[in-house]
């Protein structure tokens, strides 16, 4: 169980926590403009990435905060967390 | 076969000590070029190389396993078998499969230990009660062997489940499959590499896959710490890695790759000759042939290609076996792994051709591919053949995440093991 | 009897005698002893019987490691407990243990005809047989294959011990309590660092504890006498926590461990009741010092399983700590020095004893202490043989080749009552590996070692490959100063001397003159696998270590290849010819050793299974005799059995009360949700399919939420209570997902509206009162208030005080009469309930359950998300386009609804059903057709909701069929198992089509 540093709380045990999967997924401010193609890439196609990866996590039974954590799938290291709106740290990249 | 498996001939080789037998599949070096490629050596891969050779007269295959071949999920799951779900699609998915397992043993000249001992789930809420008996009725009419049990008959079908009224989640009935079971998991990745490795294919382990060659919209090959191989034809059946495969093609599939864990107790003498599954109270058990009781659960929620999963979730699991089960408190776990599980969204699996010319994917089994395994073969193998799908995996294809066709089995409450 | 027990220790209370029973028989034995020291104290040796082949299998080990002594512990249903290791469990006044895996019994079995027919049944030999006829598998094969099944039996009664789970956070946990933990505890607590100690024995100290060799000193006392003095010092630490009978079971990523604490396993039966029988440890430690030690190496040679046959060092420490001898005349095989400890301690106590040496020669201090004493050394020497059915006689031993490939010269027979082996050390790494570490291969003395160590875990000891003592201490002091960052300067001075081990060799399958074929040459003991099933395997193509132990389940039993994976890895490499280092080994997986369901599961069984929900109306419905429904964690009252009625007369009762005067309804579970702020409206907007825009202050509204694939996913009502003040109500199972859902688009698609969300389902408690009667109720409940249609018409908000206390009322229906939703501080739930009911008395008013509100609303086809739902039903589907707006530019799902598969026009859609006959009512779940011949029969769709209505005297359904929206009057077919039944497409409304009765 990993041990997650919310950015409001500090470091927390992993089942406080849910996952929401991949981040900086945006959703399309113009739905009814895209093809039955693009909304699909929106809504289901992931990068599924093994090694680092940008990810939500929301600290639930918290604070209840969205967050960003990047975190490396193949040996689930956390590497960084920043909150909702801040720029992802670059050198992940 | 030239070399065949039988009372007789384990006779025979007893006189020599078993000094005789030959190897169950070879270990060649890639050759240069193959007529298709299948990149993973899990039963689904190996399966849909034998049904290649065998059906559709294609005799230069080669399965490429990065590891060991039945290494991943197939050595790794819980080895349930069953047909017993709600949409047409997966039901004619699903009892073909079973259909293929009801004579694997046989066909592959190797015992697989399919075990058709049952598999009865369990409804603990009216809600669960009106899903299993709509899944019930839908089965009964698709030829599927399935029974709704109340709450006496559940009790009389597997006497150690605790059918107090009083516990939280009281059971209120169940369905069972009775053609349903269990095989022994690593002979079903053994029984097939041996049949194809006997047909011509070869079968290469410890050759990982590192990139996929394309001309435009076609496959030229496929890049492997083995070298350069060419094919223009690519199966990919790689599971939980199924999409870091296809990024090497600059495709993105609708999966996401999450542990998912098992665990066996200390082998006992046979309690439990059945195997129950749960849904409300989230569980299911059997006991292996060695005594085991062999358990699972759901998967963690985030993606991890770790193979391990959180500790919460064994303790969860296993929170729903006591409550279910309580006299398997004293019980010990042996062992406990994970594996890692490739899930779409409509917890059904993908059996179909991409928009690349010559690659094909076989994923998104979840945490219930096991089943599956000979159906799901002899299903792409068809469609790598025929570059078109058969009419029981069409529905499996991965348009339907654009046109909103799902194959929705998370909806009738469906556990998808 | 006779009496091993040979000489006095500290560690064995000879004045308290303990009597426990083994295979029905008595024996005595003492406070201190483990269940094998007893047993061998009275010369028993053979103790189970193996998996496969039955053979007779003795006490081999002294730990964890065991893998012929366990047992099944007591008789009784409920506290019985399988294949326990006598090795490990302590000895206690009442024990009762017996043999497993064999019938009738251990020394005469039926299953060891097995043995017989050993050459027909090889490593995976059930792969290749039991396949005709195929019609034997399912009745012949396969019930044979499952009755051999199993060691020990499983409890047949509910266990009623108590589990318990603890959370702790330490600076520092070192596991295992050994010469090199107890240091570096000590280093750590002295400081200042907050740290845990823990060692699976019941005392600390390890294996240097009863250490006796005079060769071996630190500061000039026995290494014993140093370490007890070293225990007595740590104990006064007050940083330090120490737990022993406390084993690691697992270390998981992030530092996080779980141990097992034995509370009661050792007490007699009257001392365990009502105590914590084992509490599971969940650690969380900065730091992880891992010192579990290492475990002796068998060795592989022609029946190397007979009872009598144990390690080497077991024999050293049954003597010396448990003052038990093995033997009367004992032989020792070995490829090292630590056989030789033993022999000199045998010798000491008078013991007969001789060696047997793998090696041409060796020197060292050991080696003279044993030469000097007389004991008899064969170098250069291997056993080929050994014999003696229920316990071993005789062996032979044959000279080694030069190579060491062969046997040469002629055979020597020797006589003994007990062989103990030798084969190396396997230093215990799976903490490390457990904890993402990687190993190396040390060629040298064949070891896997950790490979580096992280910031946040160090192996010390010999776990770390260092043997010898003054290796170990000077090595732990330099590694732990370094780890911790401390420098610590204790054990500066300490003076070690000890022998130092100068020669080694090893061979892991020991050569024959008899073919391999014909060898009984265990590896896994208790699985019964053997170097040719090994080399089998390896014939048969399988390759990577994980086929090989698959393919003869080597390391697969009980104790998970402790004493086996080592010889199945050398004995793969050396027939491949590959380096070991290369193979790798199989994954060591939790737990270190087979931890209890129940200490795994710990407070949570029974009635702290899951928490349960109750409204504050609760003990009300209780007393009127409610029964229940589950929904999610709620209790929910499902009908009232008045009188002892059964549940259907309840409902029809209870609907038809509602609809002709009044009923209640405990509404209080439904999911609150407060919303507050400038962008409230706007948010409604975002997340429901209709607009909100434009709905007035104090008013209510019905919203339906999709996902974002466009199906539905929750719906209730919304009500406006100011400007920027509004309160959702989401379904009852659905409020927790809702909340999350909401809170998700909020915080990471819109943080520019300003909206703020509370959950208040806990906060309010619900009445909700319909009928033609209610207005009245209310009147009487709040007579200030004007209830005319006009001032509070339908789908109307209205703040009023009952007695003082604010209550909400809303005029809202889900039954489609006249009805009033009242909602009070939840504290205040059960007084409003009661005041409901006094008032309506002279109305008859009803209290009525979910089951009949189900009847209710399905009469006024409303559905019930999740029951007429199913995640893949839209708006559309359910016949409720006029819902979603067309005019909004957006909303969470709304992309969706118009994709190629999601316009079809044959979708399932939400269509009304009425029976041929009127009585017959449909089962929930039931299939659809219009055609029962066809096949494969085609399944148009499914019953969701099916009811008997007293108020229209008749069946009615709701239920999802293809292209349902055009089919209304269309004969269609209900296929059950037994019959046909005939329906008719109708309309969702059954009642009421008007709505008259909401304004009644």
């Amino acid at each position: 169980m990993f041990l997650i540093n919310c950015p409001f709380c500090g470091e927390r045990d992993q089942s406080e926590f849910s996952s929401g999967g991949e981040a900086h997924i945006v959703r399309p401010k113009q739905p009814t403009e895209l093809s039955d193609d693009e909304w699909a890439e929106y809504l289901f196609m992931r990068k599924n990435i093994k090694g680092i990866q940008f990810e939500r996590w929301n600290h639930v039974h918290g604070c209840r905060k969205w967050f960003n954590v990047v975190r490396d799938t193949s040996n689930d290291k956390i590497l960084s967390v920043y909150k909702m709106g801040e720029k992802p740290p670059v050198n992940y990249k | 076969m030239k070399n065949k498996y039988s009372l007789f001939s384990l006779i025979k080789n007893a006189f020599s000590q078993h000094e005789n037998w030959q190897q169950a599949w070879g270990n060649p070096e890639p050759k240069k070029e193959y007529d298709a490629i299948i990149v993973g050596g899990g039963g689904h891969g190996l399966a849909t190389a034998y049904y290649l050779a065998k059906k559709h007269n294609l005799k230069n295959i080669a399965v490429l396993e990065k590891g060991w071949i039945g290494g991943g999920n197939t050595g790794r799951n819980t080895t349930i078998i069953r047909s017993n779900y709600l949409w047409d699609a997966s039901a004619g998915l699903y009892d073909h499969a079973l259909k293929l397992w009801e004579n694997l043993s046989q066909e592959l000249n190797y015992n697989v230990m399919f075990s058709q001992r049952g598999v009865m789930n369990l409804a603990h809420n009216l809600q669960d009660v009106r899903d299993l008996k709509r899944r019930t009725h839908a089965n009964r009419l698709n030829g599927i062997d399935a029974v709704w049990l109340n709450t006496e008959e559940v009790k009389k079908f597997c006497p150690i489940i605790n059918t107090s009224p009083h516990i939280r989640y009281p059971v209120l009935g169940g369905t069972l499959q009775r053609r349903a079971g269990t095989a022994r998991h690593d002979a079903v990745a053994w029984g097939y590499a041996r049949g194809a490795s006997d047909m011509g294919v070869d079968i290469i382990q410890n050759c990982e896959v590192k990139g996929i060659k394309r001309n435009r919209d076609r496959v030229e090959g496929l890049e492997t710490t083995k070298g350069f191989i060419k094919t223009n034809k690519i199966g990919v059946v790689a599971a939980g890695h199924s999409s870091v495969i296809a990024n090497m093609a600059g495709l993105k599939l609708p999966l996401e790759s999450k542990p998912l864990q098992a665990l066996v107790s200390e082998p006992v003498k046979p309690i439990i000759d059945t195997v129950v599954m749960s849904n409300a109270v989230h569980a299911y058990v059997s006991q292996s042939d060695k005594g085991e009781l062999v358990i699972g659960a759901g998967t963690d929620s985030y993606v991890s290609y770790t193979q391990r999963g959180s500790h919460n979730i064994v303790e969860e699991t296993l929170k729903a076996i006591l409550e279910l089960y309580p006299i398997f408190s004293r019980m010990k776990m042996l062992r406990q792994w994970g594996g890692i599980v490739d899930i779409c969204p409509d917890a059904s699996p993908i059996i179909s051709k991409t928009n690349i010319k010559g690659l094909y994917f076989n994923c998104g089994w979840g945490t219930g591919g096991f089943k599956a395994t000979p159906g799901s073969g002899d299903l792409f193998a068809h469609t790598i053949a025929n570059d078109e799908p058969h009419k029981l995996n069409a529905a499996f294809n991965l348009n339907r995440f654009v046109s909103g066709d799902l194959v929705d089995e998370h909806g009738a409450a469906a556990v998808a093991h | 009897m006779p009496n091993y027990r040979i000489h006095k220790t500290e560690y064995i209370d000879e004045t308290k005698r303990v009597s426990f029973k083994y295979d029905g028989k008595t024996y005595f034995g003492y406070e201190g002893d483990t269940l094998a020291s007893a047993l061998l104290a009275n010369g028993i040796h053979l103790v189970g019987r193996s998996f496969k082949y039955h053979r007779p299998r003795g006490i081999v080990s002294c730990g964890a490691e065991e893998p012929n002594a366990i047992c099944q512990i007591g008789s009784k249903k409920d506290l019985t407990e399988p294949n326990v290791r006598a090795t490990e469990l302590e000895l206690y006044e009442g024990l009762e243990a017996s043999s497993q895996n064999c019938w009738p019994n251990v020394k005469f079995d039926i299953g060891g005809i097995n043995n017989f027919i050993s050459p027909l049944i090889p490593a995976g030999f059930y792969y290749k047989t039991f396949m005709w006829p195929k019609s034997f598998w399912k009745k012949v094969y396969e019930p044979l294959i499952r009755l051999s099944a199993g060691l020990g039996k499983s409890p047949t009664e509910p266990d009623p011990d108590i589990y318990d789970h603890k959370y702790v956070h330490y600076d520092v946990l070192v596991i295992g309590g050994g010469v090199s933990g107890i240091i570096a505890a000590k280093m750590a607590a002295k400081n200042n660092l907050k740290t845990l100690l823990v060692d699976d024995k019941k005392i600390l100290g390890g294996s240097t504890i009863y250490q006796n060799n005079e060769s071996i000193k630190i500061d000039d006392k026995l290494s014993s006498e140093w370490l007890k003095n070293e225990i007595q010092e740590i104990k006064k630490l007050s940083n330090l926590t120490i737990k022993t009978r406390t084993s690691i079971a697992a270390y998981h990523g992030y530092n996080f461990l779980l141990a097992k604490e034995n509370l009661t396993d050792h007490l007699p039966e009257e001392k365990k009741q009502n105590k914590i029988r084992q509490r599971l440890w969940k650690i969380r430690a900065k730091k992880v010092v891992i010192a579990t030690g290492s475990i002796e190496r068998p060795l592989v040679f022609n029946n190397n399983d007979r009872p009598g046959i144990l390690l080497s060092n077991s024999i050293n420490k049954y003597l010396d700590y448990y003052g038990v001898t093995c033997g009367e005349n004992i032989i020792l095989f070995t490829n090292n020095d630590s056989a030789y400890e033993t022999s000199i301690s045998l010798h000491k106590k008078g013991i007969k004893n001789l060696i047997v040496d793998l090696r041409k020669s060796a020197s060292s201090e050991l080696i003279k202490q044993a030469e000097s004493l007389g004991i008899k050394i064969y170098f250069n020497h291997v056993v080929t043989n050994t014999f003696g059915y229920r316990k071993i006689n005789s062996l032979e031993i044959m000279k080694l080749s030069e190579d060491g490939n062969t046997t040469v010269g002629d055979k020597i027979k020797l006589s003994c009552d007990c062989l103990g082996m030798s084969g190396g050390w396997t230093p215990m790494v799976h903490m490390h590996t457990q904890s993402g570490g990687k190993l190396d291969f040390r060629d040298d003395d064949q070891v896997f070692l950790p490979k580096e160590n992280s910031e946040d875990q160090i192996s010390i000891g010999s776990c770390n490959g260092d043997f010898d003592l003054e290796n170990i201490i000077d090595k732990t002091v330099n590694k732990i100063n370094k780890f911790l960052d401390i420098d610590n300067q204790d054990y500066q001075e300490t003076n070690i001397i000890c022998s130092k081990e100068n020669d080694k060799r090893n061979i892991w399958l020991l050569p024959n003159k008899i073919p391999l074929g014909k060898t009984k040459c265990f590896i896994d003991f208790q699985n019964d696998s053997t170097a040719k099933d090994i080399k089998l395997a390896l014939k048969e193509g399988f390759r990577s270590i994980e086929h090989v132990k698959r393919y003869t389940t080597t390391g697969m039993a009980t104790d998970q290849g402790k004493l086996s994976n080592m010889h199945a890895l050398g004995i793969i490499a050396d027939t491949a010819g590959v380096k070991m280092g290369t193979l790798g080994t199989t994954t060591f997986r939790p737990p270190f050793t087979p931890l209890t369901f129940g200490t795994l599961v710990g407070r949570n069984v029974g009635k702290f299974f899951e928490v349960v929900r109750k409204t504050s109306m609760h003990e009300w419905h209780v007393e009127n005799n409610a029964e229940f429904e589950n929904v999610g964690q709620w209790k929910r009252p499902w009908y009232y059995a008045k009188n002892g009625e059964n549940m259907h007369d309840a409902v029809q009762r209870e609907s038809k009360a509602a609809r002709d005067s009044a009923g209640i309804l405990d509404a209080s579970t439904l999911g609150k949700i407060d919303i507050q702020g400038t962008d409230a409206s706007e948010f409604l907007n975002r997340v429901y399919t209709n607009a909100w825009s434009k709905l007035a202050i104090g008013k209510c509204r019905y919203g339906l939420m999709l996902n974002e694939d466009g199906m539905v996913y929750d719906d209730g009502v919304t009500t406006r209570i100011s400007e920027n003040h509004y309160l959702m109500t989401t379904t009852t199972g659905g409020a927790a997902n809702v909340l999350s859902k909401l809170e998700d688009y909020l915080q990471t698609e819109w943080p520019e509206l300003d909206v703020y969300l509370t959950s208040v389902t806990d906060h309010y408690s619900t009445a909700s009162i319909c009928g033609p009667n209610s207005k009245k109720i209310l009147n009487k409940l709040f007579p200030n208030l004007d209830l005319s249609d006009e001032n509070f018409p339908h789908m109307s908000f209205k703040e009023d005080k009952l007695e003082n206390i604010n209550c909400r009322i809303m005029r809202i229906s889900f039954t489609g009469e006249l009805s009033y939703e009242i909602n009070i501080e939840s504290k205040y739930g059960n007084s409003l309930w009661k005041m409901c009911i006094e008032a309506g008395k002279e109305f008859n008013l009803t209290p009525y359950g979910t089951e009949t509100m189900h009847l209710l609303r399905a009469e006024k086809g409303f559905i019930i998300v999740g029951q007429d739902t199913d995640g893949t039903m839209t708006p559309s589907d359910l016949q409720m386009d006029w819902i979603v707006s067309k005019k909004k530019y957006d909303f969470i799902g709304k992309r969706s609804l118009y994709r190629s598969d999601t316009i079809r026009e044959d979708r399932k859609q939400l269509v009304g059903l009425l029976t041929d006959d009127p009585k017959e009512i449909l089962e929930e779940g039931a299939q659809i057709v219009s055609d029962i011949k066809s096949k494969p029969i085609d399944m148009l769709g499914h019953v969701t909701s099916s009811y008997f209505s007293p108020n229209l005297n008749k069946s009615i359904a709701l239920a999802v069929v293809r292209s349902g929206k055009t089919m209304k009057g269309q004969k269609l077919i209900i296929p059950m198992e037994n019959k046909n039944i005939n329906v008719t497409v109708s309309d969702t409304i059954f009642l009421d089509k008007e709505n008259k009765r909401l304004n009644a």
